[in-house]
């Protein structure tokens, strides 16, 4: 292949990857490596550099739109981004110790996940929760706009959420995604936190915890520009459509048939891995 | 300066930096192209490049150089220095408000990536 073709091709499945990342809330990450890595036979390493840099891209991108609709809590994001940025240095660490089938296999596995969360959806969690001691010391609580009017709300079980938010990080760290469906989770079904607040704030603290990889992955040689630039241009591109088209498009459908690539895509992950083949 | 103000300036920086990075990346992309869009290119196995693409001061050695690749690397530094930048901006922001336990808070972060980041490269 030659380098026109191979960077023509590699933006197409990025800029699709990002699109569809946008559009069902997964994240660009989790689709553009099975893509690059299964279609085109690069090397998972080069794949989780260039997919990493593009999640910094796609969440620093948006954090502007989120801002201005009042949900994303600073002060959880910063609280929480301390076990966020420790777990994707432990995560970046192992990702130069594992080897690259066995990356894969992991890599598969998180998809299955990532594709039984798109397939039932997220639920809202219940009624706001009142607050513990340690959330209120924390000053965690606050207020989110509700029918053009501010709810407060609480926020319980900070350890667990806390315990939960470094393992997302070093999943982070270790296969090159966001990892925003796990950091929701935390949020929302541990902490008890609103689910739009969950989200926007997640997002906020996806670009933070990618950072603290990206040194490690960049002096390891994981960050390849010729792969990493067509691969962040075209993530960056699908994901900021996407976020347009959002506002108008009915995604349950899309979210079910996308969760039946996404476990198609795991499956060969996985069975590629064992095989060698990747 | 409270929280929201706070929260939209820095999501200004956000957006600007990934601004300045893409177009970063976008001119080196383009440079590279013309120079050697006909070459074969083959990613199968992983052979990490050198210093020019994988360290700060080769990267920057090398963009200034006018060097396609060192170029796209630079963007790429750009845009991993911008949620670096913001939880600086954080940390400045909540000094401001007098708040001192976010302010530590922000900072332990800051520490973190900068160990990283500092480490590493």
């Amino acid at each position: 292949m030659t380098a026109f073709d191979f960077t023509a091709v590699v933006w197409v499945l990025s800029f699709l990857a990002g699109f569809l990342g946008a559009l069902t809330g997964l994240g660009g990450g989790v689709v553009v490596v099975p893509a690059l890595t299964l279609a085109l036979g690069v090397n998972i390493k080069y794949v989780i550099g260039a997919s990493l840099v593009s999640v910094i891209a796609t969440s620093s991108g948006a954090a502007a739109a989120y801002v201005r609709e009042g949900f994303s809590n600073i002060r959880i994001g910063m609280f929480l981004e301390i076990a966020t940025t420790l777990g994707a240095i432990l995560g970046a660490y192992l990702a130069g110790r594992v080897g690259t089938h066995a990356l894969a296999i992991i890599f598969g596995l998180v998809l299955i996940q990532a594709a039984f969360q798109s397939f039932l959806g997220n639920k809202s969690s219940e009624q706001p929760a009142a607050s513990d001691a340690l959330a209120s010391r924390l000053r965690l609580p606050s207020s989110y706009p509700v029918d053009g009017k501010r709810e407060e709300y609480g926020v319980r079980n900070v350890p667990a959420g806390f315990g939960l938010m470094f393992g997302a990080g070093a999943l982070s760290g270790l296969l090159g995604i966001g990892s925003g469906a796990v950091k929701v989770i935390a949020m929302d079904r541990v902490m008890r936190i609103p689910f739009k607040v969950s989200t926007t704030t997640s997002n906020f603290m996806i670009g933070v915890t990618a950072a603290a990889s990206a040194g490690i992955y960049l002096s390891r040689g994981f960050i390849d520009p010729r792969v990493a630039m067509p691969v962040m241009l075209g993530v960056l591109a699908g994901a900021l459509l996407g976020a347009k088209v959002l506002v108008r498009a009915r995604v349950r459908t899309l979210r079910a048939v996308f969760a039946i690539v996404i476990l198609a895509l795991a499956i060969e992950m996985i069975v590629n891995g064992i095989t060698g083949r990747v | 300066m409270d929280d929201r103000r706070l929260e939209t300036v820095i999501g200004r920086l956000l957006q600007t930096g990934v601004l300045v990075s893409a177009a970063t990346v976008l001119t080196g992309g383009v440079l590279y192209l013309v120079q050697s869009h006909s070459g074969r290119v083959d990613y199968r196995s992983f052979v990490p490049g050198g210093p020019s693409f994988r360290t700060l001061s080769g990267i920057v050695l090398s963009a200034a150089h006018l060097q396609s690749q060192g170029l796209i690397q630079l963007g790429l530094l750009l845009l991993i220095a911008t949620p670096v930048a913001r939880v600086a901006l954080a940390v400045v922001g909540f000094a401001l408000e007098r708040d001192r336990l976010y302010t530590v808070v922000s900072l332990i972060v800051l520490l973190i990536l900068a160990f990283s980041l500092i480490h590493a490269t």
